[in-house]
């Protein structure tokens, strides 16, 4: 206790709550009185949230609360109030000619298709496309920012495509075409003179001498699909050998590879999983990411 | 003192505080200062200022939903945020000023808590008396009277809250119609939410809390006493003159004629009588020039006695000054008894020497070193606001993928370029660019180079820069361009750099 004796107490100073060590005495400087009562107030508000709230970890996930709220159940909640917001224009979507959707005279359905599309492709297509929708170059993922489309580049076609897909065999509509496999029917030779051919079409450097001669290969082989002139068949998805553009690659092993083994690329059908609405926005968003026609 | 075998007590109650009626050069000032403020804070949002058809016509306003802040002339888009920050720098080191030249002076007169605390104890003197009244009313009984006042004190202090509240939605929104919204039941929730907060917070803060607010809530009476030097200009108490403190034999007549006479000094809350504190002395010494009057502890709105030294309780309010300098003045004794002094007038003026001009306290190189900053940063404010343009424009090149290439070899890079049309006009933007290699340039959606902003508004316009197979740029790593946007028929234009990679880069 207090040791009065000798105290260096000042006649002013506050009373002190009796506690002394080795002489050193602690002043009573109380708090307020709404101080104190607020102090209360927050203990008595954590109780009760804790109670009301999800708050205890559990060896399984938390103490629910008896209010019963969730995050997810809020984040459901939003989705379903942002889904209801944009009912109309999803509505509207499905119902207008694709092609007519654009900045200037339909700028609210345009901007919605851009975000929607956005956020579909960067769920179910960047997988394979790429987040920013360049593909996977030369491993057969086409770049959807290029000029170059092997099966039409206009939003309705894109839409197609979309919507069923390339060679699955979950479609019917899907488009379908196979390339063959030229390493049993073609000689090494001649493998060796039409790579010449291409590589000399699509202005990279080749042998002159087998290139000519790869001519005759390439017309009696190739021309049904890829055409005379080489420059491809969109109805077939037959892809234009002049241009600059490789979906496997331009180089000559790796054009080689191509016409003793064949490609055959495969996209999934979308119209079971997404909604008309969504592939029609993500058609619009794919078409204005710079190549389409 | 400390002899206490009781168990100590966890709260202390608060002291009520009855604040006698002054009037006084300081009172007159704090009353001026109480009308500017107030004037300024309930009629800002009512001006109106003709921006054209485009744009809201009140002259101050924060529209949090179109995120731009409207002052008189000036607009504040939020990529312009540093004008408020730099404002707030300038508050910052403006009472750092203030506050090393004059102490708690913001506390004193300008702080919302004070100005609102004052309001309310007007209120309070109005309806239920002056201190005496006050403090007969606070010991009587809950009888009919009591709660008349009472009631009627708090009606009031509750439409001046409500107004406090009210008029702070209206920097929000369009005030005449947030008005009729408000009364009408339209107004959003958060407007009410808003009210019913600030509205509480006003009457609780002004009526109850009070110097409790100043005492234990605010960090900035602790800041601010780090802050001040021997040298800041402070309320004090100049005990050197006035202790020891008595009436005295030869003054009494004269003291007591003055108590007598003033509406001021009288016995304290805790019954002291005047002229009776423990500090007094023996008659027969000679007495300093208090006399022990307890004029300045009845006017205080916290309720300290400023006699006792600084305190970090004092808000330096200065009306126990105006107080003791009409006692002083019925006394017949020189006024400044209880005056705004620095520490350091202590030992000059114990030593007897000439009293310190309240300039020369001010003048010195740590206030002049803040006046210099304060000042270039308004000085750089103001200039940044008269030479910014009402074009801004932001180039972000597209790097996944960094460039792409077209059937015919050409290379490709993409830019967002986000076009931010300030003025008041629906404008046509035209956009080019300059580099020292060839580069065409064109645009997502549209086949001419033009973009339609509308007034006062964004645009995102996707960019498309190309170079021609096997250029120099195609084939190349980096070009460096500058993408520029030109208003058609006006003289605003902006631009930016950027640089174009080609497929060396790869």
């Amino acid at each position: 206790m207090t040791d009065h004796e000798h105290s260096n107490l000042h006649p002013d100073d506050p009373d002190t709550t009796g506690h002394s060590w080795d002489g050193i005495q602690e002043f009573n400087n109380p708090l307020p009185r709404w101080w104190l009562w607020c102090f209360y107030a927050t203990i008595v508000w954590g109780i009760v949230y804790t109670v009301m709230y999800p708050a205890w970890p559990m060896i399984s996930g938390a103490t629910p609360g008896v209010l019963g709220y969730s995050t997810r159940a809020e984040v459901a909640e939003e989705i379903d109030r942002f889904d209801a917001l944009n009912a109309d224009l999803r509505t509207q979507i499905t119902e207008v000619e694709l092609a007519s959707v654009n900045r200037e005279d339909t700028p609210e359905l345009y901007n919605y298709s851009i975000q929607a599309g956005a956020s579909t492709f960067a769920t179910w297509c960047s997988q394979c496309h790429g987040r920013g929708a360049a593909g996977v170059q030369a491993s057969g993922y086409p770049n959807l920012l290029d000029d170059d489309w092997l099966w039409g580049g206009t939003v309705e076609e894109i839409h197609d495509t979309i919507a069923h897909g390339i060679r699955n065999e979950d479609d019917p509509d899907a488009r379908w075409s196979e390339m063959t496999a030229f390493d049993d029917i073609l000689t090494d030779e001649e493998i060796g003179q039409v790579v010449n051919y291409v590589l000399d079409i699509s202005d990279q450097e080749a042998d002159a001498t087998l290139a000519s001669a790869g001519e005759t290969v390439f017309l009696d082989n190739c021309a049904a699909c890829h055409g005379d002139e080489g420059m491809g068949d969109r109805v077939l998805g037959a892809p234009n050998l002049t241009d600059r553009i490789w979906l496997y690659g331009g180089t000559p092993e790796a054009i080689e590879e191509t016409v003793r083994h064949s490609r055959f690329g495969v996209m999934p059908s979308w119209s079971g999983r997404l909604s008309e609405a969504d592939i029609r926005a993500t058609a619009i968003y794919v078409h204005g990411l710079g190549g389409g026609e | 003192m400390a002899s206490t075998d009781a168990a100590p007590k966890l709260y202390a109650a608060q002291e009520p505080v009855f604040p006698k009626r002054v009037s006084g050069r300081y009172r007159n000032l704090k009353w001026i200062i109480m009308i500017i403020t107030l004037g300024i804070y309930y009629i800002t949002p009512w001006i109106r200022w003709d921006r054209g058809p485009n744009l809201p016509d009140q002259a101050v306003l924060v529209d949090l939903g179109g995120r731009r802040f409207f002052f008189f002339w000036i607009e504040i888009w939020p990529h312009e945020f540093y004008f408020v920050a730099g404002l707030l720098i300038m508050a910052g080191l403006g009472l750092f000023l203030f506050t090393s030249a004059l102490g708690r002076v913001w506390c004193g007169y300008s702080c919302p808590q004070t100005v609102w605390t004052d309001l309310f104890f007007m209120v309070e003197r109005w309806i239920e008396g002056d201190r005496n009244a006050r403090l007969r009313l606070w010991k009587q009984k809950w009888d009919f009277t009591k709660w008349r006042l009472r009631v009627t004190k708090w009606i009031v202090w509750l439409l001046i809250a409500i107004a406090t509240g009210g008029a702070w939605v209206f920097y929000f929104a369009d005030a005449p119609t947030l008005l009729v919204d408000l009364f009408t039941g339209q107004a959003a929730f958060v407007a009410y939410a808003t009210v019913a907060i600030l509205t509480a917070t006003t009457f609780i803060f002004g009526g109850f809390a009070r110097e409790q607010v100043c005492i234990y809530m605010c960090p900035w009476p602790r800041i601010q006493a780090a802050m001040m030097d021997e040298h800041t200009i402070t309320v004090a108490y100049r005990d050197w003159r006035g202790e020891p403190r008595g009436k005295g034999k030869k003054r009494r007549a004269s003291a007591e004629a003055a108590i007598a006479s003033s509406r001021l000094a009288g016995p304290t809350i805790i019954g002291q009588e005047p002229g009776s504190t423990s500090k007094a002395m023996p008659e027969d010494q000679p007495l300093g020039d208090c006399i022990d009057c307890m004029a300045c502890v009845n006017v205080c709105p916290v309720g300290i006695d400023i006699r006792d030294g600084q305190q970090m309780e004092c808000i330096t309010c200065a009306l126990c000054i105006d107080a003791c300098d009409e006692i002083m003045g019925k006394v017949g004794m020189e006024r400044g008894l209880i005056d705004y002094v620095a520490l350091t007038d202590e030992k000059n003026e114990r030593a007897g020497n000439q009293k310190v001009p309240i300039w020369r306290h001010i003048l010195r190189p740590r206030t002049l070193i803040y006046t210099a900053l304060w000042s270039t940063i308004g000085v750089a404010l103001i200039v940044a606001l008269f030479i910014r343009s009402e074009l801004d424009i932001t180039v972000a090149a597209v790097r996944n993928p960094q460039f792409v290439t077209l059937s015919d070899g050409s290379v490709r890079n993409t830019y967002d370029v986000r076009i931010r049309n300030m003025t008041a006009e629906d404008s046509t933007f035209r956009i080019s660019l300059t580099s020292e290699e060839a580069l065409r340039v064109g645009l997502e959606g549209t086949p001419t180079l033009m973009v339609d902003v509308p007034a006062d508004e964004t645009q995102l316009q996707r960019v498309y820069v190309t170079a021609a197979p096997d250029s120099p740029a195609a084939e190349g790593d980096r070009t460096d361009l500058r993408i520029w946007v030109e208003q058609v028929g006006e003289t605003l234009r902006a631009h930016e750099d950027t640089t174009f990679i080609g497929r060396g880069g790869s």
